[in-house]
């Protein structure tokens, strides 16, 4: 502390007993108390770090700070930060300096000046995360774009506004670079920048971390190994190594820092962090499978105990033994896992632990947990190895169980206890084993309260297995502006379409009995025909005539033969699968001019017979229906399934058709071809019919949702699966080809649409 | 008769019986009855007719069945020489002249047109109409028919009729049990038993992975072809992606996680 305070109102005079924090602070010129208060302990710190020039460069920075005239705190932040920053870029003060100088002067004469003061309070902890000065110098640029980016003067003022994203961005980066490389960092930003320029407020929640795109595109730029990417081969790991098929439920890690996740399962499924990096030499994708494999290992073999016998400490011992049970007979299934256990279980040195000062059961503990897993663990505490042999004696060839484990853990604890375990400085280094589960399925608690609770959850439980709905399936969607995907933007829900009365479409089919006999005929000629000859063949199922008595001929007469006398036949197949999409939005209930009926009714009729036309060829085909009201709910309406017939119910839906809300087309197009995609065709055929181009109450931007349909089309087709689009909106061809290239057509009379759409189909597919 | 000779089964093939078969198919032989046998690819259905055809001293004449054959490439056809034409017997009528056993693998892929012209030949008449010969040929008392399929890749397009279903009694084969695979194992190829039974661990894992990305797990087969590459000095972690994983698939997440299987396997 600053010795020989005078209660003066000028600090300026303020006197210090060493020379040279003297020196520094008669050139510092300062007249915060604030900043007197704590100037000599800054000083003491600067100069075991810094030599003379140094020293120099450091008060000369700081008084430019004090006299911004932004108050102490930029000069407090600066004083008290920078030798951890210059220590953390390895000691470097000179390229570091002039550049963060230089930032300073920028915010300065920006109207940005606000921002310095939490550009410097967090300085220090992202040079932490950084650690080098190119680093940190990128970090700086960033910064500098998003000010340059964001402040923006708006027509006709005569000033500038600051950026309102720029100190948010200050405050969180630590954080965010706890997540994010700086490359990272920079699109995460870019993407705000771009999004949000022109408003201030989602701009402020982007940056901090409110919004859920900022959250969602935070997530996409992580480093290591998300869960996301690597689902699927999770799934395929749990079910090929464990037959074990139960639901994978990520949790995040990056929004509640504070508190340190730890996987664990329930009756919902198996708990995992939604992402994990490269450690220890072990990939996060094998991280992950060492998380699960270990709650496999408690779901085969561990039985829950009753909790309320055993103190904590008995509790933890019991837990550590389990942990170590299971895993050995995970080993024995597959010896494989030791290396990646090993690779990621601390190593916990002996003798650490000072049983005098600190609780040391955790790292015997662990140490044992150790020894029990590694062979060649080379601990010698007599205790530790005489139950290592028992625990191998225990198990043999067999599994043992969590009782007997249990008795044998809290006689170690008896044999082990020490007064010191009681402290509550607990000895945590090396003790944590991050791809074990919390073990919370390992207790069962009886007393009272507890019990009611367990009852009240198990009531949760029973509730969430009724939900009666699908989960929605999660789409990106395009974003032609930044030239890339949103990722998990759009939200589908599927279901059967609610049913009406199945006679209606009978009836609609009746009235068109003239047209579906026209309709046959033209059918007839693109049905297969059965047998195609082929002829000319050395091999074939029968003997060709003609050709053979050619042959014999020739030969006869002593010239060469034509061996080919055979024929054979092949069967001309058509394989041809369809989904018809319909657009089921608000706009389809107008009627049409010249018309009493609307589109949705036309709709129908024309579903109905070309139905009825794909039933006559054998195609198989789907039919469903969309519609959206923002991206958090794309309605996707089964009408007939792949493997329906054409029959009462699916006919019974057909005549429920109901239209409403707006016309989200790329995730519809999506989520119809990810059916397609499954499908064992030759030729695939998405057959989109709507009215109008693709729409929805949150998007502004026409553009945005035609750019991102568009790219669905162009995902669709590097899947095989060929979309077409019958329009029914006489303005389309401004953007249609825009979306569908050259499959479109638009359709300038609606009322003609019964007629149109099977005739379409059926030169399509000729 | 040396025709016949030529289609008898020399030397004991080795086949590790997994229950029964053995006695049933006997019975079923000597009652003159049909025998279809069902079960995935590579299980050993092949490997217990030869063995029942070696055991019951009767010719055998294994037919491989594709969607180009056409009941000509069973029955036999005309072809031409320098008197004109002459006919040839296609293998089921082979094997209907001289009492052989008539094994029809796969025969699903078989066109269904094809299919029915065995049918004449499981009914009681036993007979085999040439159409085209105009010859109406007696099948020989020894002669048996078998046929085997694999319900695994039945699509809608390829099943066996009912009619011609219900012409068979039926064996349904899987792969055997872990400790029975790994004996399998062993005397095909002369491995170790530890070796054989880690095999037979990573395939497995494969077979839970059935209808999951798989249409087919790794068969007895695949296992006998990487114990052998073992044998012949090949790391064994190689072998098992070279003969197990990479012919089963080309999807990258599936390959994945059977090469971790395998590292996990082998420690
Ligand atoms: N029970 C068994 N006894 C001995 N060998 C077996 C047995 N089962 C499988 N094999 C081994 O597996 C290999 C493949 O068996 P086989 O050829 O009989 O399969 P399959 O069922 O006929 O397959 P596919 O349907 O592909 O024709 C055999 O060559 C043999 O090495
Ligand atoms: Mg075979």
């Amino acid at each position: 502390m600053a010795t020989g305070i005078h209660s003066v109102t000028d600090t300026r005079s303020q006197e210090f007993a060493h020379p040279q924090v003297q020196a520094a602070w008669k050139t510092l010129d300062c007249g915060f108390a604030p900043v007197a208060a704590v100037f000599e302990e800054c000083l003491y710190e600067a100069l075991t770090r810094f030599n003379q020039q140094q020293l120099a460069a450091y008060i000369d920075a700081a008084r430019v700070i004090g006299k911004l005239g932004r108050g102490p705190e930029p000069l407090l932040a600066f004083l008290e930060e920078w030798p951890t920053v210059v220590a953390s870029a390895s000691g470097d003060q000179e390229p570091l300096l002039p550049q963060v100088m230089g930032a300073i002067r920028a915010m300065q004469k920006s109207p940005n000046s606000k921002a310095i003061t939490p550009f410097l309070q967090t300085l220090a902890a992202v040079a932490r995360r950084l650690q080098s000065v190119d680093q940190i110098g990128i970090y700086i640029d960033i910064a500098l774009d998003l000010m340059v980016r964001t402040s923006v003067s708006i027509h006709g003022h005569h000033t500038t506004f600051p950026s309102p994203g720029l100190p948010h961005f200050f405050d969180l980066a630590p954080r965010l670079l706890g997540l994010l490389s700086t490359a990272g960092l920079k699109s995460w930003t870019d993407y705000g920048i771009r999004n949000y320029a022109h408003h201030p407020e989602r701009q402020e929640e982007y940056f901090r971390l409110d919004s859920a795109d900022s959250r969602a595109v935070l997530q996409r730029e992580r480093h290591g190994t998300l869960f996301a990417d690597v689902e699927r081969q999770l799934d395929l790991y749990l079910r090929a190594l464990w037959q074990d098929s139960q639901q994978l439920v990520p949790y995040s890690t990056a929004f509640d820092s504070q508190i340190k996740s730890v996987p664990y399962y329930d009756a919902l499924g198996l708990r995992v962090p939604d992402v994990l990096d490269d450690d220890r030499g072990v990939s996060g994708l094998d991280r992950y499978r060492a998380v699960l494999a270990h709650m496999v290992g408690h779901r085969r073999w561990s039985k829950p105990q009753i909790a309320d016998n055993w103190s904590p400490f008995q509790r933890m011992a019991v837990e550590f033994f389990e942990d170590c049970r299971i895993e050995t007979l995970l080993i024995r299934e597959f010896p494989g896992l030791r290396r990646i256990f090993l690779a990621l279980h601390p190593k916990p040195v002996e003798g650490a632990c000072d049983p005098v000062a600190s609780s040391c059961l955790r790292h015997r503990l662990a140490m044992l947990s150790r020894a029990l897993l590694d062979p060649d663990h080379a601990y010698v505490d007599v205790t530790l190895n005489a139950f290592v042999a028992r625990f191998h004696a225990a198990l043999g060839d067999g599994e043992s169980s969590t009782n007997e484990i249990a008795q044998m853990a809290l006689s170690y604890v008896t044999q082990t206890r020490r007064q010191s375990d009681q402290l509550a400085k607990v000895f945590f280094d090396d003790t944590v084993i991050d791809y074990r589960d919390d073990n919370r399925q390992l207790w069962r608690f009886i007393e009272q309260g507890d019990e009611e609770d367990a009852f009240d959850e198990e009531r949760k439980l029973d509730r969430s297995d009724e939900i009666v709905g699908l989960p929605p399936r999660h789409y990106p969607e395009w974003d032609y502006q930044s030239v890339t995907f949103r990722p998990d933007w759009v939200s589908v829900y599927e279901g059967l379409h609610p049913s009406g009365n199945a006679a209606v479409i009978d009836q609609l089919l009746e009235k068109h009995a003239a047209l579906a006999k026209q309709l046959k005929r033209l059918l007839e000629l693109l049905k297969p025909q059965d047998k195609v000859r082929i002829r000319y063949q050395e091999e074939g199922s029968e003997l060709d005539l003609d050709i053979a008595l050619r042959s014999l001929i020739d030969y006869k007469s002593g010239s060469t033969p034509d061996p080919r006398i055979n024929m054979s036949h092949r069967t001309d197949g058509r394989d041809i699968t369809v989904m018809l999409l319909l657009d089921l939005s608000e706009s389809l209930n107008s009627t049409v001019a010249g018309s009493q009926q609307t589109l949705l009714q036309l709709s129908q009729e024309a579903v109905s017979l070309v139905a009825w036309a794909m039933e006559c060829l054998g195609d198989p085909y789907a039919i469903a229906g969309f519609h959206s009201n923002t991206r958090h709910d794309v309605r996707f309406h089964h009408i007939k399934g792949f493997s329906e017939e054409f029959d009462d119910s699916v006919k019974a839906r057909l005549a429920a058709l109901e239209a409403g809300f707006s016309t989200r087309m790329g995730a519809a197009l999506r989520h119809a071809g990810h059916y397609l995609s499954h499908r064992k065709a030759d030729k695939k055929i998405l057959l989109l019919l709507t009215d109008g181009e693709p729409a929805d109450i949150d998007v502004d931007d026409g553009q945005h949702l035609r750019a991102d349909a568009r790219k669905a089309v162009e995902e669709l087709a590097a899947t095989g699966v060929t979309t077409f689009c019958l329009s029914l909106d006489p303005k389309a061809d401004e953007y249609v080809s825009e979306i569908f290239g050259r499959h479109w057509r638009v359709l300038d009379k609606p009322e003609h649409l019964p007629q149109v759409l099977p005739m379409l189909y059926a030169s399509l597919t000729a | 008769m040396s025709n016949k000779d030529q289609y008898l089964i020399k030397t004991e093939p080795f086949y590790q019986a997994q229950g029964n078969e053995v006695t049933l198919y006997e019975a079923a032989y000597h009652a003159k009855l049909p025998v279809m046998v069902k079960g995935p690819t590579g299980c050993g259905k092949s490997r217990f007719i030869e063995y029942m055809a070696w055991k019951l001293q009767k010719p055998l004449i294994t037919v491989a069945c594709n969607e180009d054959m056409t009941a000509s490439d069973l029955v036999g056809r005309y072809l031409l020489d320098a008197n004109g034409t002459r006919w040839l017997d296609g293998p089921l009528t082979t094997a209907a002249r001289i009492g052989a056993i008539c094994y029809l693998d796969e025969i699903v892929e078989a066109r269904q047109d094809t299919t029915v012209v065995i049918h004449p030949l499981t009914d009681h008449r036993r007979v085999l109409p040439l159409d085209k010969k105009g010859e109406l040929i007696e099948a020989h008392p020894d002669f048996q028919l078998v046929i085997s399929y694999n319900p695994g890749y039945q699509s809608l397009m390829k099943d066996l009729k009912q009619s011609t279903k219900q012409r068979f009694t039926a064996f349904d084969f899987d792969y055997p049990t872990a400790e029975l695979e790994a004996q399998i194992i062993t005397q095909e190829t002369g491995t170790d038993a530890a070796l054989a039974a880690r095999l037979v661990k990573i395939a497995q894992t494969a077979r839970n992975l059935k209808g999951h990305g798989l249409d087919e797990g790794i068969s007895t087969r695949l296992i006998v072809y990487a114990a052998t590459l073992i044998r012949r000095g090949v790391a064994a972690p190689d072998a098992c992606r070279m003969a197990m994983v990479r012919p089963i698939t080309d999807d990258a997440d599936i390959r994945s996680t059977l090469d971790h299987a395998i590292d996990a396997v082998f420690a």
